[in-house]
């Protein structure tokens, strides 16, 4: 009869303490499970496509971003792991490629995309499975109610900023009238409300808003009008390939003795493969320009680490962007200890951050990054090497009044 | 009837007597077959446009380059159904399936009185038509950036509530629907229609000589084919939620004739499977090297010289000799 | 409005023509090729893209634009032998849609092969020295190279026309496409013709891309819009006919620059909408459904 009490006693004590191992265990197993899960950054951009080479330049910056933060230690030492997915430049394939990161392998957040189009798709999947997207490419329609939720943010440009800050520095030095060349998709469309937005202030006269369809190569058809009209300016509302071939025959048809020609955005790489002569005198303005090291410190760091990772190389605007989207998302996961979504979404709503150009920090009605826009001239005299192709002109410091208002893009609350 | 379980002759006969329902036991496990879901919901209905393409270019022998209008109207009528007018999944699907099927009978009435090249031709252009119209309709479509806001979280019926959001039940919603369609064009072609567009393939002068209404039976085909295209697009705007502008270009046209033909046309299940051997292989690829397209374009050209029948037509050729030499020598 | 003063209309009617041009080199190719070989190429524009590569190229190289404008169709042309002789030639007997869809596929992957080769970005491309600047007409200033590229494709198709009509080669390529199995019987071998005359349509879309590489950006996805703008034309003029081809082409390049001037984002629309008009009309196009040069 001891015996069994004995037995019992010590089966109960047993039990206890097997029961308060087996709960401990589990949790202990899981903590050291959860501290090797890296933290899956999704990353679809268009590899494959017309604006390749700016999509692997994000590619590699996002990649000096991730690196930074593993050297750093991490989150709890667990590393982050950047998952890099071909869209093609195509919406449809966006989607799916972004289902494929959330179904399949559980990415805890998406950054990426390179065109309006395929980031109000992915943003689309995300938001729908309270996934945090950090858009790194233009777009006026991802700061609008319709698109927008607590999940989406927007760490590029936006068109009507852009617009706006070319217009403000070009329209009092070069002159009233004007002539639009604008792309017929809303991208073009949001150029020319940005432009004619500022302008008015300014009280320039559209002379002509000339719009073609999206991709054409041959704009000869257009320019014999434009010639007829005479502007001061003429403004590329387009981009990429577009911009190029319109500037070269533009070029051709010899408008830029009586015409200055500007743009809403000028890109590196496009300037690079299009070659001095045909971008020669072009003024526009872009997210980031590596030249302006020499002013900027924020930029002169964020270029060496560029360098070095990269054997010299310098970073381009969207290669930039590749890396704040990257950062600043990383950088809530820290202050918000924690990978969940709303924590990091509310972490990311406070962030203050100068990750290569200056201060910036989103705005909370729409989540948009407000910063610094940077006005640059194409050079073709006096390149100091292959990649000196630009001269910074202005740079428009970070201003909230230059967004469109909350009202208007048609929040509710601004809070 | 004599089955014995063991031999393959008789599991291979009754499978080729059974078509529909060795395809729907297939595509029942299909998920589980592939990587990931959202990839074999894409199969699904690439499949499904491809098996409506394949009536008309296949069985009846028209090779329409416009078939991408009949896709991208079902998916927008869906989704605009969705978007603007509130209307419930079934609504939608119903909308753009009857859409697609009124926008098939115009562009039909007017590609049918033009044969062989200018036929492929004209379809080309009605559709770049559509293309535009669509492009331009910003506000009812979203223009270049597409339609965004498609969402159907879940599908009541019949007092059952699934969620639509699961991967896993997305694709069974949506097999549903395409095992409905498979069966109707199995109808169809069992049927003495299914009969006379084969011989309209076949010789079309010979067909009309025996006294069938050609032109007539050309509209009907054409007009069904485009619905169940149409279907599969109502489907894509409901998996995805958004509806791109480019699923009415001519690059989604040429993507269901190169499925087709890497499938087998002219046979029942081959375009799902050129849908399914060219879609995993886009995925594979492009994860593998950013040159995808040109190791696609080496793949194609092989098929076109090497396998014409398509994989499934080939398999399929290879299986009946087998069998007839096992008969043979029994 | 819009004032169209009658220099302006001038102005763009030229423009019209010098778009026209390069599609009716392009549709030219086509036509033969269709009409000799009832293949339907397209691969065109791969042809077109890649003529333009090797255009720059070998410009770059030599420095020598009339030497580069003799190069490069010989080159395209020599692709296109090897593409018929190994590629299409199988195919023969098959029917109309095999080649269709090999060459679909064989563009494919000569887009990526340029890519491979030049970089996906594209390559700088810029009008020669001695064409550069504009000419006055007496309505306005045009650019010399526009003008130099009307001129151009006019001697091209001078040169094929005499060719086609005066040659004994291009006797044989006439009865070709009239009818094969006579001039078997004749003891021509017909799949030579086949081969010369694929070289040549290949040849020639590779020469209107270098052309046609100082007045646009030359990337390896240059091909893709150009080649439904060329099918467009070719089925206007009417398949396998090469006065149909060049007429259409002009009509063409003359409502795009027209449409452009009233109603810009209309201007790639109006010639889907004038090729849909011209074949509910007129099924076959201009001239087409007969032989080679009627």
């Amino acid at each position: 009869m001891s015996s069994q009490l004995f037995n019992k006693h010590i089966g109960r004590r047993s039990i206890v303490l097997g029961g308060a191992a087996a709960a401990v265990a589990p949790a202990w197993m899981g903590v050291a499970r959860a501290q090797n899960t890296p933290i899956k950054i999704g990353f679809p951009v268009p590899l494959t496509g017309a604006f390749s080479a700016e999509a692997q330049d994000q590619v590699k910056a996002a990649e000096v971003a991730v690196k930074e933060f593993n050297e750093k230690g991490g989150f709890n030492g667990r590393k982050a792991e950047l998952l890099v997915r071909d869209d093609k430049l195509n919406p449809g394939e966006a989607a799916t490629r972004t289902l494929e990161l959330i179904e399949k392998d559980k990415v805890d957040f998406v950054v990426g995309s390179l065109s309006a189009a395929t980031q109000l798709s992915i943003n689309a999947v995300c938001r729908d499975r309270k996934i945090i997207f950090n858009s790194i490419s233009q777009s006026d329609a991802i700061n609008e109610a319709k698109d927008w939720s607590m999940y989406t943010f927007h760490e590029a440009l936006n068109p009507h900023l852009t617009a706006g800050a070319v217009a403000r520095y070009a329209f009092p030095k070069y002159g009233k009238k004007l002539v639009y060349l604008t792309a017929d998709y809303a991208y073009g469309h949001e150029m020319v409300r940005g432009f004619q937005r500022a302008g008015q202030a300014m009280g320039t006269q559209m002379l002509a808003d000339i719009r073609f369809p999206l991709g054409t190569s041959d704009f000869s058809a257009f320019l014999p009008r434009i010639q007829s009209l005479k502007p001061d300016v003429l403004v590329m509302c387009n981009f990429g390939r577009d911009q190029l071939n319109a500037i070269k025959q533009a070029t051709d048809f010899g408008l830029k003795a009586t015409t200055k020609i500007i743009s809403p955005v000028l890109l590196f790489t496009a300037r690079v493969a299009g070659g001095a002569d045909v971008f020669d005198g072009v003024v526009g303005g872009t997210s980031y320009y590596w030249g302006m090291e020499d002013k900027v410190p924020a930029a002169k760091a964020f270029n060496d680490k560029f360098r070095k990772a990269y054997g010299g190389a310098v970073p381009s605007d969207y290669g930039a962007l590749g890396y704040a989207g990257v950062r600043s998302v990383l950088q809530a996961v820290l202050d918000a200890k924690s990978t969940e979504s709303m924590k990091v979404s509310i972490a990311l709503r406070q962030l203050r951050y100068n990750w290569y150009k200056g201060d910036q920090f989103y705005r909370k009605c729409d989540h948009q990054s407000v910063q610094s826009v940077i006005i640059v001239e194409s050079k073709s005299k006096g390149m100091k090497d292959k990649n000196d192709v630009f001269n910074v002109v202005h740079i428009e410091n970070a201003d909230e009044k230059n967004l469109r208002t909350c009202d208007e893009l048609g929040h509710k609350v601004s809070t | 009837m004599n089955f014995n379980v063991l031999n393959p002759a008789d599991w291979y006969v009754w499978m080729r007597n059974h078509r529909m329902a060795t395809a729907l036991l297939f595509l029942l496990i299909f998920p589980y077959l592939m990587p990931y879901e959202a990839l074999s919901i894409n199969i699904l209905i690439f499949g499904l446009f491809g098996v409506g393409f394949n009536l008309l270019f296949g069985y009846t022998g028209l090779l329409s380059f416009g078939h991408a209008a009949f896709f991208g109207v079902g998916s927008y009528l869906a989704g605009i159904s969705v978007v603007h007018a509130g209307w419930p999944w079934w609504a939608a699907i119903g909308c753009g399936v009857v859409a697609s099927a009124l926008v098939g009978l115009l562009i039909g009435y007017l590609a049918i009185r033009s044969r062989g090249i200018y036929f492929s031709m004209v379809t080309l252009a009605l559709a770049q038509i559509v293309y535009y119209v669509f492009y331009k309709a910003e506000s009812w479509t979203g223009g270049e950036n597409g339609l965004r806001g498609v969402k159907v979280e879940t599908i009541d019926l019949l007092g059952w509530s699934i969620d639509f959001m699961d991967p896993l039940n997305k694709y069974y919603v949506i097999f549903v629907f395409v095992a409905l369609a498979l069966w109707f064009v199995s109808r169809v072609l069992n049927s003495p229609f299914g009969a006379v567009i084969e011989a309209i393939r076949e010789n079309e002068k010979r067909a009309a000589a025996c006294g069938y209404d050609v032109a007539r039976a050309k509209l009907l085909v054409f007009v069904l084919s485009a619905g169940l295209c149409g279907l599969a697009g109502t489907l894509r705007a409901l998996h995805l939620s958004i509806v791109p502008i480019d699923s009415l270009h001519y690059l989604q046209s040429g993507q269901a004739v190169m499925m087709c033909l890497l499938g087998g046309m002219g046979t029942f299940f081959g375009p799902f499977l050129g849908a399914a051997v060219f879609l995993y292989l886009e995925d594979v690829i492009t994860n593998l090297t950013r040159y995808w397209m040109g190791v696609v374009g080496i793949i194609f050209m092989l098929f076109v010289l090497f396998f014409p029948k398509g994989i499934w037509g080939t398999v399929l050729h290879r299986c009946e000799l087998w069998l007839a030499r096992k008969e043979g020598a029994a | 409005m819009l004032d169209i003063s009658p220099q302006l209309f001038a102005l763009q009617l030229m423009t019209g023509f010098a778009l026209g041009a390069v599609y009716a080199l392009l549709a030219i190719g086509l036509s033969l090729i269709f009409g000799m070989l009832t293949v339907v190429n397209f691969a065109h524009g791969a042809f077109f893209m890649v003529g333009a590569f090797l255009g720059v190229y070998s410009l770059g190289l030599t420095g020598n634009f009339w030497f580069s404008l003799l190069l490069v169709p010989l080159m395209t042309g020599a692709i296109g032998l090897v593409c018929e002789k190994f590629l299409v030639r199988p195919l023969y007997g098959r029917g109309i849609d095999y080649p269709l869809l090999l060459t679909f596929g064989l563009s494919y992957v000569m887009v990526d092969v340029v890519r491979f080769t030049f970089g996906i970005e594209g390559i700088p491309s810029s009008t020669p020295e001695s064409l550069r600047g504009a000419v006055f007409l007496g309505f306005g200033h045009f650019p010399l190279y526009r003008l130099f590229l009307i001129l151009a494709t006019a001697l091209i198709v001078i040169a094929l026309w005499l060719f086609i009509e005066k040659t004994r080669y291009g006797l044989i390529i006439r009865a070709g496409s009239r009818d094969p199995e006579i001039c078997k019987v004749l003891g021509i071998d017909i799949s030579r013709v086949w081969l010369l005359v694929f070289g040549i349509g290949t040849a020639i879309a590779g020469l209107s891309g270098m052309l046609a590489s100082p007045t646009r950006a030359v990337n390896p996805e240059m091909g893709i819009p150009i080649l439904a703008e060329s099918f467009v034309v070719t089925v206007v003029g009417g398949m396998g006919s090469l006065p149909g081809a060049v007429l259409a082409g002009l009509l063409v390049g003359v409502v795009f620059a027209m449409t452009s001037l009233i109603a810009p984002e209309f201007a790639e629309l109006s010639i889907f909408v004038l090729m849909a008009l011209v074949l509910l009309w007129r099924p076959q196009g201009f001239f087409g459904k007969a032989g080679l040069m009627s």
